[in-house]
């Protein structure tokens, strides 16, 4: 598999390509997505898109659900 | 449930009107007092004073809203004419080529069930009960209770029908739809000009752009306005038109996710004024209702209205405009 580079939070973090956001950002340690309006950390639940637990900003787009979305080289990513 | 008909389905804009002198009267006594109100309210009240804006689309709108700001302007309400470009800085999300807007600064926007909540603290309140009998010495309760009363208020929405049948009070059912949060897409208060056109069309099915910001960064989108219906249920065809009619103001939104979609009745009636004041043929009897789509904004003036009735004081504005008996000859 070919690695790109994704941009998470300002840090260059490598990702195989073909994986989703989620299993990318997941596979390099990290663990909170976004934080609840309650102030709790949040990260992946389902996997498959019906959780919304994995919501983070891709390429300006708030709430981009991260398990549903394919990694591409140079992708700016918030979380 | 305190606020649970239309209070907690509605919009919850605190705005000023100019469709008729009455109903400004109405609308501006009442911001006054909620911008009294305001420093007090509690945070779940969400009170937001964002302001609205007033979208024209073309000149001829262009020409409502020079004739607003006129209005306006010589009755002492804070407003603002805004161009092209204003607007396009304003509310970058806008569709360019919109020729300008009103603003109006005061307008603000509440959740106005927490508030509806909030002004009943420390008042006695007996939920769940039916009332079966009303009368000028108090009510009876459908489980033969009786409340004895000095004065009976009626603030029952589009259900005072069912009391009265005489009163010319008809549901007008609408729409709205909410988003995600998206701090910071919409600043303002935003409804088409052609949003009265809407609002006094007599067709049966009509829809206008509306949308709010909320303070929790969400977007409450509407609206819709339709006669001959009491099905609360949630239309296709309506939403879809509403929301096509809101992406061609408002390009961005296809991209926005959506959590809810719910409808509520307002309380119409034929001549666009609330009913408050005595019941005929009563003299302990009042009617607060009839707001139609302006009863949180004008809530806290209909109850110092009413108020005054009771004590026997003066009001701030004229109260005969919105007696429940006048003549209703003329409107539809």
């Amino acid at each position: 598999m070919a690695t790109i580079n994704l941009l998470v939070n300002g840090r260059v973090i490598a990702a195989e390509s073909g994986s989703s956001v989620a299993a990318a950002m997941l596979s390099s340690g990290i663990t909170t997505f976004r934080t609840s309006v309650s102030g709790e950390p949040r990260a992946p639940l389902c996997g498959m898109g019906i959780c919304f637990e994995c919501r983070v900003t891709i390429e300006g787009q708030d709430h981009a659900r991260s398990c549903q979305i394919t990694v591409q080289d140079g992708m700016v990513i918030t979380t | 449930m305190i606020g649970g008909g239309a209070t907690a389905a509605g919009m919850g804009h605190l705005a000023v009107m100019d469709d008729s002198d009455p109903q400004f009267a109405l609308t501006s006594y009442s911001q006054a007092l909620w911008s009294e109100l305001a420093p007090q309210l509690p945070p779940d009240a969400e009170y937001l004073p964002c302001g609205s804006l007033w979208l024209a689309a073309d000149d001829e709108e262009m020409a409502e809203v020079y004739r607003k700001f006129a209005f306006y302007q010589e009755r002492n309400i804070a407003v603002e004419v805004l161009d092209a470009k204003q607007l396009a800085e304003a509310e970058p999300n806008l569709r360019r080529g919109l020729a300008g807007a009103l603003r109006m600064p005061s307008d603000s926007v509440i959740y106005a069930p927490c508030a509806a909540r909030w002004l009943l603290e420390g008042i006695p309140v007996f939920l769940g009960h039916q009332v079966s009998e009303f009368t000028d010495e108090g009510v009876e309760f459908a489980n033969g209770h009786r409340f004895a009363a000095g004065s009976v208020i009626l603030a029952t929405g589009t259900a005072i029908t069912r009391a009265l049948p005489w009163v010319p009070v008809q549901p007008r059912k609408g729409h709205l739809l909410i988003t995600d949060r998206y701090p910071g897409f919409l600043h303002h208060q935003l409804i088409e000009l052609g949003y009265l056109k809407s609002a006094h069309s007599v067709a049966n099915d009509s829809v206008a752009f509306n949308a709010q910001p909320r303070a929790t960064g969400q977007i409450l989108i509407g609206s819709s306005r339709q006669f001959g219906t009491e099905d609360s249920t949630v239309e296709q065809d309506i939403l879809s038109r509403m929301l096509a009619r809101a992406i061609e103001y408002m390009p961005g939104l296809p991209t926005l996710s959506a959590i809810r979609a719910w409808t509520g009745f307002r309380a119409a009636t034929p001549d666009k004024l609330p009913l408050i004041g005595l019941c005929p043929g009563h003299s302990n009897v009042y009617l607060a209702t009839g707001h139609e789509g302006l009863g949180i904004s004008t809530s806290l003036a209909t109850g110092r209205l009413i108020a005054d009735h009771i004590l026997g004081r003066l009001s701030a504005i004229p109260r005969e405009p919105y007696l429940p008996g006048r003549s209703f000859d003329g409107h539809d």
